[in-house]
């Protein structure tokens, strides 16, 4: 029994061989997790069913305010989207916007307490892949790592086993994110001394590794440091989206990663 | 009681520990969780060491691990080895004192805990909390109180 349990411990953590039967396993134990999920559900319906009329009244005057906005913006959108069309048409690089989504909600049971995952309500017969990215309205959250028939788990960009590839928003410079193992904490490893950062840039994904779309915001460098004689500088950052306290996540679908990208080398004229 | 309806209730007890072993608390309090599958087991086994076996408590890790989104095999390796420990020693832990068997309890979860720990770190990149081991002084805790608890749940159904 000994060595069947640490046949199956090196065959699971080697050579990925459960990787397609874990969706079988996963369903098996979801009733489990459905009902484990069940009273926090029930609570939060109950307290939304026993909101005064008031505080729903100031609600939706507030939604209606915020959708307007919103709206508006997004008529400048339209017109931005349209115009960066064009130029890209003129220099011949199309790139697409548009990914398929949806929303999914987690389900706030405790995972393995080495690692940092969240479990959502969508599987794979809702479509969900692995390794497909995980976002909020802040940023990015994670990407898939494990799915189930009804439910997966994200692992999320803090795991210390997690590392994404991004790039500075306002020049362009490329580094990576390495997740640090604590909440609120990413690492950036291997920034020469000299690099271009500073407190405060905003780092977006870069769409190299192919696995998340470009643009989306991931961190904010909240710390650059270098020691004299050090090889690399010491640099940490922020996730941009709270990680911890967010409950609807949208799943993305990058189809394609490179099939707007512009992969030969000369240039347009 | 007859075999299978004894099962029904050990399987229900093993049903609410797995839940209550996921089931949902703040951040802050997710590091006091005692190790509900540690007691259960423990508990089961020296109490009916003819029914439940290290297959069942192999397959309890096995879900457990699934629950978890953990490495297949890690719980269910240490659950079958601290069943393999208990039922070869029950008789000696039957006659211990609720007290030794509490102290008992702290050394079994502090084990586990160890070793979940290097198992984990050897497969991964891991990063330990510091909160990591206050789970083994609420396990010491709440054991009395589980233990009181579960015999009178076989008494009651008769579990045998």
């Amino acid at each position: 029994m000994i060595a069947f349990c640490i046949i199956l411990l090196i065959a699971d953590s080697q050579f990925n061989i459960f990787s397609s039967a874990r969706v079988y396993l996963n369903s098996i134990v979801s009733p489990i997790q459905y009902v484990a999920d069940a009273p926090q559900k029930m609570f939060s319906a109950a307290s939304e069913s026993l909101t005064t009329r008031q505080v729903l009244m100031e609600r939706n005057a507030l939604l209606e305010k915020e959708n307007l906005h919103l709206k508006a913006d997004r008529l400048l959108l339209g017109e931005l989207q349209k115009e960066n069309e064009q130029l890209r048409e003129l220099l011949n690089s199309k790139k697409q916007f548009k990914n398929k989504r949806m929303i999914a909600e987690v389900m706030s049971l405790r995972s393995d307490p080495f690692t940092h995952q969240v479990l959502i309500d969508k599987g794979a017969l809702d479509g969900v892949y692995l390794d497909q990215p995980v976002i909020n309205e802040k940023g990015v959250i994670g990407q898939v790592s494990q799915v189930g028939s009804t439910t997966s788990r994200v692992v999320l960009i803090v795991d210390a086993s997690h590392g994404i590839p991004v790039r500075v928003q306002r020049n362009d410079a490329v580094a990576i994110v390495h997740g640090s193992g604590a909440w609120d904490k990413l690492t950036v490893p291997f920034v020469q001394s000299n690099a271009d950062l500073k407190e405060g840039d905003v780092l977006v994904t870069s769409g190299l590794g192919g696995h998340f779309p470009a643009g989306y915001p991931v961190a904010t460098i909240s710390r650059f440091e270098y020691q004299e004689g050090e090889l690399y500088a010491n640099v940490t950052a922020t996730p941009a989206a709270e990680l911890d306290k967010s409950r609807y996540l949208l799943l993305l679908w990058n189809d394609d990663p490179l099939a707007g990208a512009d992969l030969t080398l000369d240039s347009p004229e | 009681m007859s075999p299978f309806n004894s099962y029904k209730i050990i399987y229900f007890t093993f049903f609410i520990c797995l839940v209550a072993a996921i089931f949902p608390l703040p951040v802050s309090l997710n590091a006091f969780r005692p190790e509900w599958m540690v007691l259960v087991i423990f508990y089961w086994i020296i109490a009916l060491p003819h029914r439940v076996n290290i297959g069942h408590t192999f397959i309890l890790g096995i879900m457990l691990d699934l629950l978890l989104g953990s490495t297949l095999g890690m719980h269910a390796l240490l659950f079958s080895l601290l069943a393999y420990f208990t039922s070869i020693n029950f008789q000696r832990f039957r006659n211990f004192t609720l007290f030794q068997t509490t102290l008992l309890m702290g050394v079994f979860v502090f084990v586990l805990k160890v070793s979940l720990y290097w198992i984990a770190s050897s497969i991964q990149v891991i990063v330990l909390h510091q909160s990591y081991f206050w789970s083994i002084f609420t396990s010491m805790l709440i054991w009395p109180c589980f233990f009181v608890f579960m015999r009178f749940v076989r008494l009651q159904f008769k579990v045998s």
